[in-house]
């Protein structure tokens, strides 16, 4: 059991790290597939990337229910750092999440069980933040959608490998739907609901 | 440097994450208005709080700042808001729209294309294009959620009936990538195919309205008409008379008592680029020049 005085730091500058984190979290969200970094210097509990890490100080706080995969929730660590340096409430139940943390994406639940929003409110939806192998090598997805000029390829090795078969249901229930984030150490790209899979390759 | 007693860019942390979030959610569904917790700003509704709040969000030290008004670098409202982030964010400002990397505007999209690197932030009165033919938010949130538009169209219509052509001649009705119907703020519809597919993020905030919207890169935006009744842009047909320029869009500027007029350019940055690079029109923009830096 950690005490505070073992917890992992946080952000070595709030101000300005959580600043540099949104400008790249916007960023990814604005130009879907394109490979954004986050450079601020951040202290990670075990089993949380750095890109993961900053994203929960930078967006998190009391207002923000936060859902925590087996993986995240394996040890207290995880839930123990989020309560501290960001306030976040963590709860059982993903309907109610507006922030999924997935460690192990490969046991991705289905996503039915996360908020979806409503037709008059889609905002409140909740948000994947999913840890995967690889944003620069592996399978070839192309990719369309606002934000894109024309087509995007992301090269990832994502698990579950059918993620992008599963975001299809956001094409039926837009303008309800998942935004998600994949990290991969100070890597991030975003998938919002917009975004449409045209091909994938090996 | 940042005045001491203020957070970087004004406002306190918690809330820059309240509008981050709100932000982020309105870029993942183009031109839906997303609520948030706005906040009471250091000027009065109607100056830009909406717009101010976005900006204060996504500002960073080492961004460039643009502000215009009406296309003027130089009106109080810019030239407040100017100083306002270079005092509490520390920000370097300009008058250049390709130097700029964040540009928050009040009624008009520079003449310049935009760029990749960009963010245009539109200050917003009233965000919700439906609130003149429908009062109650419950009945317009509804008429979102069911893509239910009709009513617009018969306002234009109505233009049509009454006038003989589409009279809506700023904040003209756009769709975003094909689904929300969305207020592109009080701009003049001469602006409004700089929206569609545009390289820059667009970024849309209502302060006492409490919302925010967003345009993402790439997006098509279509202005509403019909076919028998296309949409057209309006510009007065003269050039500018400072710097001659034939496609931008002009003011009209009375110089006396007996219907003296002359037309010059909104966007004053385009105007003097084409002036500093040798365009002239007929009138001198020497005085211009000189008041401007009294």
């Amino acid at each position: 059991m950690t005490t505070i005085a073992e917890m992992p730091a946080g952000f070595a500058d709030k101000v300005l790290s959580a600043q540099s984190t949104f400008r790249s979290v916007m960023d990814a969200m604005a130009r879907p597939g394109g490979v954004q970094r986050v450079a601020a210097d951040v202290g990670t509990p075990a089993g949380m990337m750095r890109g993961a890490a900053a994203i929960a100080l930078t967006l998190f706080d009391h207002d923000t229910p936060i859902w925590l995969d087996a993986a995240m929730s394996a040890t207290p660590d995880v839930a123990r750092w989020l309560k501290f340096h960001a306030s976040a409430p963590v709860v059982a139940d993903p309907s109610i999440a507006s922030f999924a943390l997935i460690g192990d994406a490969a046991n991705l639940p289905a996503l039915e069980r996360f908020a979806f929003g409503s037709s008059e409110y889609p905002d409140r939806s909740t948000t994947l933040i999913l840890q995967v192998d690889s944003l620069t090598r592996g399978p070839a997805f192309e990719l369309k959608g606002p934000g894109i000029d024309g087509s995007a390829v992301l090269q990832a090795m994502i698990k579950p490998r059918d993620l992008f078969q599963r975001l299809a249901i956001n094409e039926a229930l837009f303008p309800r739907g998942i935004d998600v984030v994949l990290v991969h150490d100070d890597s991030i790209v975003a998938i919002p609901r917009t975004t449409r899979l045209i091909a994938s390759g090996v | 440097m940042n005045a001491p007693t203020y957070n970087f860019a004004y406002l306190d942390e918690q809330t820059k994450r309240m509008i981050r979030r709100a932000i982020l959610k309105a870029i993942a569904i183009p031109g839906y208005q997303v609520p948030f917790a706005s906040r009471e700003m250091p000027m009065p509704y109607g100056w830009g709080t909406g717009g101010v709040q976005v900006t204060a969000a996504i500002l960073g030290p080492d961004d460039v700042l643009k502000v215009i008004d009406q296309g003027s670098d130089d009106t109080t409202n810019a030239i407040s808001i100017r100083k306002f982030f270079g005092k509490t964010a520390g920000v370097a400002t300009t008058t250049s729209t390709t130097d700029a990397t964040v540009i928050q505007t009040r009624h008009r999209i520079p003449e310049a294309s935009l760029h990749a690197g960009q963010v245009l932030v539109y200050q917003v009165p009233i965000p919700e294009p439906l609130r003149f033919l429908e009062p109650r938010e419950t009945e317009t949130r509804r008429m979102h959620a069911l893509a239910e538009y009709g009513l617009m169209h018969v306002k234009l219509y109505e233009d049509i009936a009454r006038f003989g052509h589409i009279a809506t001649a700023y904040a003209y009705p756009v769709k975003v990538n094909a689904r929300y119907v969305m207020d592109p703020s009080p701009t003049p519809k001469f602006d409004n195919p700089k929206m569609d597919n545009c390289a820059a993020l667009q970024l849309f905030g209502a302060g006492r309205e409490k919302r925010i919207y967003a345009i993402p890169p790439y997006t098509t935006v279509v202005s509403l008409d019909f076919e028998d009744h296309p949409f057209t842009r309006y510009r007065f047909n003269a050039p500018c008379a400072l710097c001659g320029a034939d496609d931008s869009y002009l003011d009209e500027i009375v110089t006396d008592d007996k219907g003296g007029r002359m037309f010059v350019c909104s966007d004053t940055d385009f105007c003097e680029q084409r002036q500093a690079a040798g365009h002239h029109g007929t009138e001198s923009a020497a005085p211009h020049k000189e008041k401007a830096h009294v």
